[in-house]
């Protein structure tokens, strides 16, 4: 479904991606690993548009989207929770939903109901502002946001970062459940290999800008983990 | 006591007026960060554009229906002015997002440009515009207070647009895309908004509301090509004081300095009173550098 081909990209002069290959497939949830600075960040960025690619292909369902931007891509269907959740401060809780309708690809009146069933406390702060909610409350206004217009495939960059447990335990609950559906994708950067190798199916792992390792999630062995992983 | 109201309804006027130069700017600069010195030559274009709407009347409507004119002129000049902005958007302020000395000086030029188009096509002299004789006159409340009608009229005007302007962009679906995009473009874009579009169809609508404010002039005097220059510094002080970002703002700002100015040419003079308001707005500005209205979140801090 996603295709990364030989990604470059990076910021001004310095450049972080060289030459990255990934590709996710129609339900199923790709992990992205790697210690801080590696990439993974600005991987997600350029799959999403906001940063330019400066080689490379970027493909998705067939079409080249390398060079469209991030509001083409997220109405052919890729939903985007970044890193530090970018919730509208300014507009309310419901706003903030509804803005998340814009990519939709069907005509619908209103929010759909499987964007919201997974945060029930969400309907209750409705009229309050995005910026006053807690950050675990942001960080799930943003995945209703972006689970609003139905993707089918998720850009997650670290759900859980800054997050009490108990809402950590949620967010696991969330994606496993959309796992289960079985309709939408998800391409997961996470920090924490026990929350990676509870809802994983294939894994990449990132240094220095290029994917050195891969597979199946059954493989992350230790030796793996401490040869790129462990600081 | 006549005097007081008198007093009362002249802050209330001068407000109205400056609040509708400078609705306008609050959002090319108030949302947009965008210094835009050409405001004042978008006001010109609206009315000069209710000028040529009178004149078109003139000689191709029966005299009787020439008082409708006016309500013509409205729409009229708004649109022009709609039309301008958004050709000024997509022409030269798209570049110049985040840059704003280099759009402060390019907006200057285009507002230059633009009054030697004005005098090359009507003329450097003023032109007056009729105003239409269902606005003659006035309301007498009580003996020596009588309120002119036109100074009504641009109250409600300003009302009318204020309330226009709030249901666009707090209750409409292309102001909460609005909204969004002004608060963090890359999100907004990478929820499906074309930014591209909503930037030129907000610096339009700036625009626009700048060229029914030029409209509302004509009822006070004749106008000129550079009828513009004598208001770019009010609409800025009256942006700058209520709070970027803001309509609530926008809206205290124009009812503080109008109110004050009046207060203070009231007790001193013209002169006097002007440079009175200018030491407040600096002191103040001293004491609330954000203006009235700030905004205020856990997400800024």
């Amino acid at each position: 479904m996603l295709a990364v081909q030989q990604l470059e990209a990076g910021y001004g002069e310095s450049i972080i991606l060289r030459g990255v290959s990934l590709k996710v497939k129609p339900g199923q949830v790709v992990c992205l690993l790697g210690r801080n600075g590696v990439g993974k960040t600005t991987l997600m960025k350029s799959i999403m548009g906001v940063l330019k690619a400066r080689r490379g292909a970027v493909t998705y369902d067939g079409a080249d989207l390398t060079k469209a931007a991030p509001a083409r891509r997220a109405k052919r269907g890729i939903g985007y929770v970044p890193q530090g959740r970018e919730v509208f401060s300014q507009l309310t809780v419901y706003e903030n939903i509804l803005v998340g309708l814009e990519a939709s690809r069907e005509k619908s009146s209103g929010i759909p109901p499987e964007a919201i069933e997974k945060f029930p406390v969400l309907p209750s702060m409705y009229e309050r502002r995005g910026g006053d909610l807690s950050g675990g409350q942001q960080q799930q206004l943003a995945f209703a946001r972006a689970l609003a217009s139905k993707p089918e495939l998720l850009l997650l960059d670290e759900p859980c970062e800054g997050i009490q447990p108990s809402i950590v335990d949620d967010i696991r609950d969330v994606i496993r459940s959309i796992k289960q559906d079985g309709k939408t994708a998800i391409l997961l950067v996470e920090q924490s290999l026990d929350f990676v190798r509870s809802v994983g199916d294939y894994f990449y792992i990132l240094d220095k800008g290029a994917v050195a390792w891969e597979g199946e999630l059954d493989w992350l062995s230790d030796e793996v983990v401490r040869k790129y992983l462990t600081v | 006591m006549a005097i007081y109201i008198t007093q009362l309804f002249n802050g209330l006027s001068v407000s109205s007026i400056l609040l509708l130069i400078a609705l306008g700017l609050a959002i090319t600069f108030g949302l947009m960060n965008v210094i835009n010195m050409a405001h004042g030559e978008l006001i010109m274009i609206g009315a000069y554009a209710t000028y040529v709407t009178q004149n078109m009347f003139k000689s191709a409507l029966p005299a009787s229906m020439f008082d409708y004119y006016y309500i013509l002129a409205i729409p009229v000049s708004f649109a022009i002015a709609f039309l301008f902005g958004w050709l000024l958007e997509l022409s030269l302020i798209r570049h110049l997002y985040g840059r704003p000395l280099d759009s402060l000086l390019a907006t200057w030029g285009v507002g230059l440009a633009l009054q030697q188009l004005a005098r090359s096509i009507f003329g450097a002299p003023n032109v007056g515009v009729t105003s239409p004789s269902w606005l003659d006159g006035g309301l007498t409340i009580m003996e020596g207070v009588v309120l002119p009608y036109k100074r009504l009229f641009i109250i409600a005007l300003v009302i009318i647009c204020l309330l226009a302007m709030y249901f666009y962009i707090y209750r409409s679906r292309a102001g909460r895309n609005m909204r969004a995009v002004m608060q963090n473009r890359d999100m907004a874009a990478c929820l499906g908004i074309s930014t591209r579009r909503v930037d030129a169809v907000t610096f339009a609508i700036g625009s626009g509301i700048a060229g029914i404010a030029g409209c509302a002039l004509t009822l006070l005097g004749p106008i000129g090509p550079s009828l513009g220059t004598y208001y770019i510094v009010d609409a800025f002080m009256v942006v700058v004081l209520g709070g970027v970002g803001k309509l609530v703002g926008t809206l205290l700002g124009a009812l503080g300095i109008g109110m004050t100015n009046t207060l203070f040419e009231y007790w001193t003079n013209a002169s006097l009173g002007k440079v009175l308001v200018f030491v407040c707005i600096v002191a103040f500005l001293q004491w609330r550098p954000r203006g009235f209205v700030a905004m205020r979140t856990r997400s800024l801090d």
